[in-house]
């Protein structure tokens, strides 16, 4: 599998400290996601669902084991190559939007492409080319507390994926819209998965948005207890 | 949009507060920059004083008269390259309250003495040939409205004549200016000859003695050799350097650089606190915010950069405009203050030193909310976020 694997996982282990306490979150955890794989993470609350996301996004290190990216490793890089290879390689888009209030909604997109060399002109057609992927260029002045939930949702899709990532974290996206504007959301998602060969593994605790992924894997106490393939 | 367009958003994005603070920034700014402009105008003589220059006084005060005689002697001390002498006339113009300086001195020596006296020759020849002739400076010729040519008739409120007049003729001989902006040119001067022979009273006696030493490096050397030759006359000497003699005649204002430097200190204490206060909250209230563009790819030290140039940004807009305001009401309190202080300019050093200050300002008040965004971790931001 190491050879296909997008990003793997070799016998990651990670706690957390809270005063003299140890939390054990994964222990010897082995987990490889090939190119263009689009899964969802299922789990109870405290089964390290999230954590999973920040140690495959590279937000957060493994106590122990080791993490590759395209068979080199990520989680012995320094802080600012780290950064470096989100900005490249990953796309975030969290339950709550997390758009900057001040920023219209292109704006808000091309915030990745700052920490590009492109010029201005390249970085506003590419934002033009995310927001039209995402289905919202007509808001593209539109501040964030001028949209919908869903708006706003597209808009930071927009900006996940405005730098070309091959790989998408979503942490629980649709968990903070109502039914419809959720499934447009997963059939935004989706598309990018089909059309575009982004790999895509979103956290939900939603069975009807797990659907919308190519596999679905139940996370319980740091270890993956059932896998389904969704037809 | 640049990182520049983004700290930009970033300052405005609670307008009412950011208006606060740079108004706050612009009033200690302001401040700031009159009041230094009225210290270096106290100052001026202080700082244009000839390092080589030793003014020579009377023990007992300044106001006391020397014998003329102590020019010859003090001319003789070893060290001694040049020596000049005036007396204080205590002129005014039409009215006891337009007072201003003037002062009887021995012309040649006097402009050899002060060379940041500008003088245009045919003038300098004119003055020096004539026995009533006077040196006008630039300042106080606009203030009265006096030409070359003019005759002035100068009232004393010390000197009178030997006919009961206190009222001198003097024709002004040549207008002087500055070797800079700062060089006063408020006073005027006239030959000490025509004083000493035609007044009343103390004949024969001078104000005081300004010494020009071979080398500064001697100046402590002559000054101990000039007072220990007049310790045991009846006129004791108190030789210090000119720079010094008028520090002391500024001391007689009471401290104003201490005055000054508590209120600027205090405002910018003050001011220090205020922006200071709305950095760490606007900072702390964003903590969601810098964990996703850390999360985004932005390294740490963009983001502290980040915070930092929004801390410069508060401070230029509300610097630049308090340093140009301070300029304008420094120019506009010229006129009014020609009297008390003609040297009263809003200099290029007042403004380095407020450009200096707006940095000092930015690093200061930005450092701790930059460093605190700097080490913020990740996934803890992102939860409070």
């Amino acid at each position: 599998m190491s050879e296909k694997a997008l990003i793997e996982l070799r016998h990651v282990s990670k706690s957390y400290r809270k005063g003299k306490i140890v939390i054990p979150i994964f222990e010897d955890l082995d987990f490889a996601i090939a190119p263009g794989e689009f899964i969802a993470v299922m789990g109870p609350s405290g089964s390290g669902k999230t954590t999973l996301l920040n140690l495959l996004g590279g937000v957060d290190r493994p106590t122990g084991g080791e993490i590759l990216f395209e068979d080199a490793r990520i989680d012995n890089l320094s802080e600012s190559r780290l950064a470096a290879w989100r900005a490249r390689n990953v796309g975030f888009i969290f339950q709550f939007y997390n758009l900057l209030p001040m920023l219209n909604a292109a704006r808000n997109v091309e915030l990745p492409l700052l920490l590009t060399r492109l010029s201005r002109r390249k970085r506003r057609e590419n934002v033009a080319t995310a927001l039209e992927i995402v289905g919202i260029a007509d808001r593209a002045g539109h501040y964030p507390s001028e949209m919908s939930g869903g708006q706003q949702q597209r808009v930071a899709i927009a900006r996940a994926i405005v730098s070309d990532p091959k790989m998408l974290l979503a942490d629980e996206p649709t968990g903070d819209l109502d039914r419809e504007s959720a499934n447009e959301i997963l059939t935004v998602l989706q598309q990018l998965n089909r059309d575009f060969g982004k790999t895509i593994v979103m956290v939900t605790h939603d069975p009807e948005a797990a659907k919308y992924a190519k596999r679905i894997l139940h996370l319980d106490k740091g270890r993956f207890v059932e896998a389904e393939l969704v037809s | 949009m640049t990182s520049a367009g983004l700290m930009w958003k970033n300052v405005w994005r609670r307008k009412l507060r950011a208006i606060l603070t740079i108004v706050s920034i612009l009033i200690a700014f302001l401040i700031f920059g009159v009041l230094r402009s009225f210290d270096q105008a106290l100052h001026a003589g202080v700082d244009l004083a000839a390092a080589d220059r030793l003014v020579v006084v009377s023990k007992v005060n300044f106001t006391v008269s020397l014998p003329y005689a102590y020019v010859n002697k003090i001319a003789a001390v070893d060290g001694v390259k040049r020596v000049t002498f005036a007396t204080w006339f205590g002129a005014y113009w039409q009215e006891p309250r337009n007072q201003f300086a003037a002062f009887a001195v021995d012309p040649e020596s006097w402009l050899e003495t002060y060379p940041e006296m500008i003088v245009d020759p045919d003038d300098r020849a004119r003055f020096l040939a004539n026995r009533t002739g006077a040196l006008v400076g630039a300042n106080l010729a606009k203030r009265f409205g006096w030409k070359k040519g003019d005759r002035i008739p100068l009232p004393s409120t010390i000197w009178s004549r030997k006919d009961g007049s206190k009222v001198w003729e003097l024709t002004v001989e040549g207008i002087f200016t500055g070797a800079d902006a700062q060089t006063d040119t408020s006073y005027l001067v006239f030959h000490h000859d025509y004083l000493n022979e035609a007044r009343s009273f103390a004949r024969d006696t001078v104000g005081w003695i300004v010494v020009t030493t071979s080398s500064h490096e001697r100046n402590d050397e002559v000054a101990r050799a000039i007072d220990t030759m007049f310790y045991n006359s009846a006129r004791q000497t108190k030789t210090d350097t000119e720079k010094a003699f008028s520090a002391a005649f500024i001391k007689q204002f009471g401290n104003i650089g201490l005055i000054i430097t508590s209120v600027v200190g205090a405002a910018f204490f003050t001011i220090l606190v205020i922006t200071g206060t709305t950095m760490a909250l606007a900072i702390r209230e964003r903590t969601g915010e810098i964990a996703v563009l850390k999360t985004i790819g932005f390294t740490g030290r963009r983001v502290f950069a980040l915070v930092l140039g929004e801390s410069l940004f508060l401070a230029l807009l509300g610097g630049i405009p308090g340093l140009l305001f301070a300029s304008g009401l420094v120019t506009a309190m010229r006129a009014a203050l020609a009297g008390l202080l003609p040297t009263m300019v809003f200099s290029e050093r007042t403004l380095l030193e407020g450009l200096v200050l707006i940095l000092a300002l930015a690093f200061v008040t930005g450092i701790v909310p930059a460093a605190n965004a700097l080490r913020l971790n990740i996934t803890a931001g992102l939860a409070r976020g």
